[in-house]
């Protein structure tokens, strides 16, 4: 059973969410998909860690053999390589490892290294397995490091979540492509209304079953829970906005193995997340 | 043009807010939304009038032409993104297609052509005095650092005579954020007092000093949990970057937001904060000799 959770707009408790479900879940699997700034290992503290360098292809040139016909710079849709006085250059950072220009080099000039992008940590913190992608800074992109931590967790047999990035583009696409369901996070502010709406949009278009978790709930008018009553989305829970789970969060501790009342909260969402999944998967098999 | 980018690394540390109240303060003539994955500016800039709206195209797509595919897997083994599967027919999926073209390229019957696609929208906003450049990505689009060099482009062309733009970024360190750092003359940080913070902050600060781009940090919500407020603080003065302000946490300052408002259209405690910041961020962007 894999749960992605996911929020459009940053800061709106994606990690508060996955990291205490997987707690509450005791023997679970937690997945930091968030690898340009991922946070869940901040709480977990996991131990025993190993760490699994990622890298991808990029052109090497060799220099004597290129004979500067371009036909590679003409191909690269990227705008990865060009001829600049008499030499091939590679821009490593926007090279998307297509392998295109050593297909079309004609004096076979181009093969391929490895480049280190970042790290797949792996670590245990009580009975969750906690694993981490890490995208190193000033790389562009952090989708290799996401597929390889998918595919290495559809092995794993246990209750997996999976912690996404925020927005709504390709990187979040890949996080949740092979959830069994999606927990929204959504805030009571406009912003947070305005992006509920976008990753609403994106679990609607590749068809996965979802539902809502209100954090930051105050007292009053809430627009997140406007929204989902408006559109007919199923509210999992709410968790308040108060100064003592926040207090813990901004500590990095985890709230359910610090206090009672949260242990319930987020056990009580469990059941119900897994009682959804269920019936998705009876319902939809 | 002396551009003011403001980024978080961590998202929700209240980039928009501070963003938006900038604009108000400086009544800046030139302001970008670079979070082109999840914009938000354009809810309390109040334009009144409509943008002009251009398709922002990302790179094509492949497409198969199932009467001439002759089925011999050279595009299914070469594709790199496993865009292409076998389902009866041979299919591109998409969202999976990076537009590189080695399919086209490898196909022995010229059954895969590149077809243009619509990866999202630009929208320009202009009144003759003031410009607000700003876009959406298309859901589960992949180009979103070409399209946030877009966004800056738009604003530039049409407000060459700003002396100020304000543009507001996105969160995370990756392809929007780095394209979103090129040409700026210094960023802001908006830290936040959380242990999630304090990593998100250290990792966008080193992003950006791999771009040479002037760096300054403030901390919102720095009540919410002073020992981290400290933490942020002590940090900065070691790496010799400017710390400066404290913006307090305010209720009033998410009734301001959900009213569609800046915290400085309001008397309020951040809006007084955020008032002294924007004084020290002015001071830096201008001063002789810098950027």
């Amino acid at each position: 059973m894999r749960i992605a959770v996911l929020s459009g707009k940053g800061g709106t408790g994606k990690t508060l969410v996955s990291v205490n479900l997987a707690a509450a879940a005791k023997a679970s699997t937690y997945i930091d998909c968030d690898v340009e700034e991922p946070n869940g290992h901040l709480f977990f503290k996991p131990e025993g860690v190993q760490v699994e360098e990622i890298s991808v292809k990029i052109p090497k040139v060799d220099h004597e053999l290129c004979n500067g016909c371009r036909k590679c710079v003409e191909f690269c849709n990227f705008n990865a390589l060009a001829y600049i006085k008499n030499k091939l250059i590679v821009f490593d950072d926007v090279c998307h490892s297509c392998g295109g220009c050593i297909l079309v080099c004609p004096e076979s000039a181009l093969t391929e290294k490895a480049k280190v992008i970042g790290k797949i940590k792996k670590g245990v913190s009580g009975e969750v397995a906690v694993w981490t992608g890490v995208l190193n800074t000033g790389e562009a992109t952090g989708i290799p490091i996401i597929k390889k931590l998918l595919e290495e967790s559809s092995e794993v047999n246990k209750q997996t979540f999976i912690d996404c990035p925020p927005g709504s583009a390709c990187i979040v696409m890949e996080s949740i492509k092979d959830a069994d369901y999606c927990i929204l996070v959504a805030e009571p502010t406009l912003f947070g209304v305005h992006n509920l709406n976008m990753v609403y949009e994106l679990v609607k278009l590749f068809n996965r079953p979802y539902g809502v978790i209100l954090n930051k709930c105050l007292e009053g008018e809430n627009p997140a829970e406007k929204f989902c009553l408006e559109k007919n989305i199923k509210i999992l829970g709410r968790i308040p906005f108060d100064n003592e789970l926040g207090t813990l969060n901004s500590n990095a501790e985890i709230a359910v193995n610090k206090n009672e009342e949260y242990r319930e909260l987020f056990s009580s969402l469990l059941n119900k997340v897994t009682k959804e999944v269920q019936h998705e998967t009876t319902t939809n098999p | 043009m002396k551009q003011l980018l403001i980024l978080s690394g961590k998202g929700g540390t209240g980039k928009t807010t501070i963003a938006s109240a900038f604009i108000k303060l400086a009544d800046a003539k030139a302001y970008a939304d670079c979070d082109v994955d999840a914009p938000n500016l354009h809810l309390i800039t109040g334009w009144s009038v409509k943008p002009a709206r251009t398709d922002y195209y990302g790179l094509p797509k492949a497409d198969i032409d199932p009467e001439l595919c002759i089925k011999c897997d050279q595009c299914r083994q070469n594709c790199r993104f496993d865009a292409i599967s076998i389902d009866e027919k041979y299919k591109v999926d998409p969202f999976a297609c990076e537009g590189c073209g080695v399919c086209e390229y490898v196909c022995p019957v010229e059954a895969i052509t590149m077809k243009p696609a619509v990866a999202g929208e630009l929208m320009l906003y202009s009144d003759g005095e003031k410009v607000f450049s700003t876009a959406q990505l298309k859901m589960g689009s992949g180009t979103s650092g070409m399209l946030v060099t877009e966004v800056k482009k738009q604003m530039k062309a049409t407000a060459a005579d700003a002396e100020l733009a304000i543009i507001d970024g996105s969160p995370g360190i990756g392809c929007p954020v780095i394209a979103s750092l090129s040409g700026v003359d210094m960023v802001l940080i908006v830290a936040e007092p959380s242990i999630s913070g304090i990593s998100d902050m250290e990792r966008i600060i080193n992003t950006a000093a791999k771009f040479g781009t002037k760096t300054a940090v403030c901390i919102n919500k720095y009540d919410t949990n002073i020992e981290n407020t400290e933490k942020i603080e002590e940090f900065c003065k070691k790496q010799a970057l400017p710390f400066i302000g404290r913006i307090p946490f305010d209720s009033n300052a998410v009734k301001a937001i959900n009213n569609g408002q800046t915290v400085v259209d309001i008397d309020c405690i951040s809006g007084t904060a955020v008032k002294e910041v924007y004084h020290k961020t002015m001071n830096l962007l201008f001063e002789k000799g810098g950027g």
